[in-house]
């Protein structure tokens, strides 16, 4: 697989990511993240507990589930081992069914650390244009110059 | 949650940084990313090997956060992860091992928007490679609310 590189002289301020769309998301995936992450809070895989403990719809996702949804577009976006800082709040939860959409938009571009720096804001929608996700990030990117 | 815990360090832990786990972490979030997977690939790309997602880290907090999460999660289910926070300095290699030292930074109380008062904890936790080098600081932001039926 080839990846595009993306250089910062080609990256303007109100640019913004491809979006990408993880479809229905299920109990598997929840449990699957579960175990990848050592994640075993049992409000994420346990309907009946979770119903108990005040989940009206029982078992939800683990924000950073969405989190590396989000990661998965920015790595695909700017590059690997671009990012220097990554910033989410998890605004609502997301629910088995649920399609979520992971954007992104550049907000600043500067020169900083003796790097080529972008920042952009972030977020995961669901199905109803709902944000689940508020995030932010910082990236440094190749120069044309340097190439 | 315990206030008496602001300011406190727990004692260092270590996190291995294993190529298989790598490759389920990167199943479980549907990244194909080969940079995560194939070592030539990887090596081509002149990380020097396979790395880990961005995301990775959390890993070790499940493993590191036992004491902290026993002190400030005391009623089951009435704590939320609020915020993540990654700070970067280079990424995170297969085969290193890292070396975590976590600290509660911050703690404040917020009035939620159904009445029960919100109580934040902000866990920092700063790691460094085998070599002694800053890999990364994450600062996870956890909320307890008063009344069960909020969160």
């Amino acid at each position: 697989m080839e990846r595009k590189t993306l250089f910062w002289e080609d990256v303007n301020e109100g640019d913004e990511a491809p979006e990408m769309v993880k479809d229905k998301i299920t109990r598997t995936d929840i449990v699957k993240y579960a175990g990848a992450s050592g994640d075993f809070a049992v409000m994420h895989h346990d309907d009946i507990y979770a119903l108990r403990h005040g989940s009206d719809r029982g078992v939800f996702a683990m924000g950073m589930m969405s989190g590396g949804y989000l990661s998965h577009m920015l790595t695909g976006w700017l590059g690997d081992g671009s990012l220097r800082k990554f910033k989410l709040r998890f605004a609502s939860r997301v629910w088995p069914g649920d399609v979520v959409t992971c954007k992104g938009t550049v907000t600043k571009k500067y020169k900083e650390s003796g790097e080529n720096r972008v920042d952009c804001i972030l977020s995961v929608e669901n199905q109803h244009g709902e944000q689940v996700i508020v995030g932010s990030a910082t990236a440094a990117l190749p120069s044309k110059r340097s190439a | 949650m315990d206030k008496s815990v602001l300011g406190k360090e727990y004692p260092p832990f270590e996190f291995p940084v294993e190529k298989g786990k790598i490759r389920e972490f990167a199943d479980a979030i549907y990244d194909d990313n080969p940079v995560y997977r194939d070592e030539k690939y990887a090596r081509k790309r002149g990380f020097g090997g396979i790395i880990a997602p961005p995301t990775f880290i959390m890993v070790s907090c499940f493993i590191s956060h036992d004491q902290a999460r026993e002190e400030l999660d005391r009623r089951p289910g009435a704590s939320l992860h609020g915020e993540e926070e990654f700070e970067y300095f280079q990424p995170l290699k297969a085969g290193d091992v890292l070396t975590g030292r976590m600290k509660t930074v911050k703690m404040f109380e917020k009035q939620g928007h159904r009445g029960g008062r919100m109580l934040f904890a902000v866990i920092e936790t700063t790691f460094t490679n085998q070599k002694g080098e800053k890999v990364m600081v994450a600062r996870e932001t956890m909320i307890e609310t008063e009344d069960d039926s909020v969160h």
